[in-house]
């Protein structure tokens, strides 16, 4: 049974389609990520799952009992609004002190609980709001381009504690990114979106799809030559026979 | 006591500190500071329908507010900037507003009582709306608290926890209209905005946490208010700015404190 499904989903702003007939799904314990350009959908996707779009065509079905963690790509903190962590993560209400402290050390950083929000370094930030989204015990963890903004290093133990939070918990996490190399190594599996779903599979299977180097190029082949030397790719791709006459290549 | 008219002021004051506070709180975060003052300047337009056709002015004011914030979300996000479109409706609004007043020959009306206040002549029926209004705007604030804070801070954090941000949006847009129809008897029409970002912004450098803000601003308000009206009366001078000026010493007296307290 898996945690979410999503069905033939189609999302469009005003005269402009952002994603058309997209199908995806997301079993208990497991790491998706989600690769694409930008403008490809990727964020509007996190989104319609959370319900914050409403789609035109398609549906969204979350399992039974399934609670969902959000952590959204960037969150800015007025100055002007004084709030402790710990206040912030009592806003959902219901929540004691205890769990606080323990949302606080999964997410890696346990001794924050007294600072202000808007003094927070990018990094502390972004585990402040890993622990808000592991607060409600959820049984999927939805990351928009968590690390945005953070260095090579701090992206790379965030996602070390990702991993960590789901070895503890169990929960599944579905993830953007934009560090292909990062993340290829740490997904179960790897959606690679843009507009419409390209490619799916394990990393090295999408990494080696033509669809993911069209979109992509080569000059990510750094990223790629991680799985080059283990994986002497003879699959198949089915029918995918979308035309791709986007040939734009990753940042 | 009530017969008073200092005490009736004094407790006018203090009814639409007490609603300004949180509310204002939220103007801030949400840099709504504008739309509040559009909203404020529409009220006007609302002055003179109620005289019109002699409805009450609490009843008038509110519905124009209501309609004003209301034409101002649904603009939002259409081709104009927020500032432009605020620009437009808030100056056009109190200038149609001024104009339908002057068509009304039957009615001799002190407009600069709209336009600044007149606390000083709060009857115990204006005491009873504003107290009512106050009321009605506190316990709908602190109601959706919780709602409000997570949509204030993200949307899409909002809509993962099952809060419709557009839902909150609009019980603000409610309160806001309810609080100029208030408090336009005590500070007039032009300086109800003051009213709600001074004391918001005084308690700022005083506050950890959003409650704390919004209990200390409530606190400065009132200070203001009962400080404001005895200056008013030893120097002689109109009430309604003169609480204002208070509130305003107030900011940059917690400014004070809080470069001192950055530097030491």
């Amino acid at each position: 049974m898996s945690l979410v499904q999503v069905k033939d989903l189609s999302v469009r702003y005003g005269a402009r389609t952002v994603l058309s007939r997209v199908s995806l799904h997301v079993d208990p314990g497991e790491i998706v990520t989600i690769v694409g350009p930008n403008g490809s959908g990727k964020t509007s996707l996190l989104r319609a799952i959370i319900g914050a779009v409403r789609p035109i065509k398609g549906s969204v079905t979350r399992g039974r009992d399934v609670t969902i963690g959000y952590v959204p790509q960037k969150l800015h903190i007025d100055e002007t609004l004084p709030i402790t962590v710990a206040r912030f993560l009592k806003l959902p209400g219901g929540v004691t002190g205890a769990q606080i402290d323990d949302a606080l050390t999964q997410a890696g950083v346990p001794d924050l609980s007294k600072a202000q929000l808007s003094q927070l370094s990018g990094g502390q930030f972004q585990r402040v709001l890993l622990a808000r989204a592991l607060i409600g015990k959820p049984d999927l963890l939805l990351l928009d381009e968590a690390t945005q903004g953070l260095d090579q290093r701090g992206s790379a133990s965030f996602y070390q504690q990702i991993e960590k939070v789901r070895q503890d918990t169990g929960c599944a996490v579905l993830m953007i990114s934009h560090e292909l190399h990062v993340v290829m190594s740490a997904s179960d599996r790897v959606v690679c979106l843009n507009g419409h779903v390209c490619c799916e599979g394990t990393p090295a299977v999408v990494a080696s799809a033509p669809e993911y180097r069209a979109l992509f190029g080569t000059g990510t082949g750094g990223a790629l030559a991680l799985y080059r030397h283990e994986h002497d790719h003879g699959h198949d791709h089915g029918d995918h026979s979308h035309d791709h006459n986007h040939t734009e290549a990753a940042e | 006591m009530l017969d008073d008219f200092m005490v009736r002021a004094a407790l006018a004051g203090i009814g639409v500190a007490l609603a300004a506070a949180p509310l204002g709180c939220f103007v801030v975060w949400r840099r709504m500071a504008y739309f509040g003052d559009a909203t404020a300047h529409a009220a006007i337009l609302g002055v003179a329908l109620s005289l019109a056709f002699s409805m009450s002015i609490f009843i008038g004011t509110m519905a124009v507010a209501l309609l004003m914030a209301l034409t101002v979300s649904l603009l939002s996000g259409r081709g104009y900037a927020m500032d432009t479109l605020l620009g437009v409706l808030a100056h056009s609004a109190l200038a149609f507003g001024l104009v339908a007043v002057s068509f009304l020959s039957g009615v001799r009306i002190d407009l600069m009582a709209y336009l600044f206040g007149d606390i000083l002549a709060v009857s115990r029926g204006d005491l009873a709306v504003i107290w009512g209004g106050a009321g009605l705007v506190v316990a709908l604030i602190s109601w959706r608290w919780s709602a409000l804070l997570t949509a204030t801070l993200n949307e899409d954090l909002a809509h993962a926890s099952g809060i419709d941000p557009r839902r909150e949006q609009l019980v603000l847009t409610v309160a806001l209209a309810i609080t100029v129809a208030v408090a336009i008897k005590v500070v007039g029409v032009l300086l109800i905005a003051a009213m709600l970002i001074i004391p918001a912004a005084a308690a700022r450098p005083l506050s950890r946490t959003p409650e704390g803000m919004a209990i200390a601003a409530g606190l400065i308000g009132m200070l203001s208010a009962i400080v404001g009206l005895r200056a008013a009366f030893v120097f002689d001078t109109p009430a309604g700015p003169t609480i204002v000026c208070i509130a305003a010493i107030t900011f940059l007296g917690s400014g004070v404190i809080k470069s001192f307290r950055a530097s030491g």
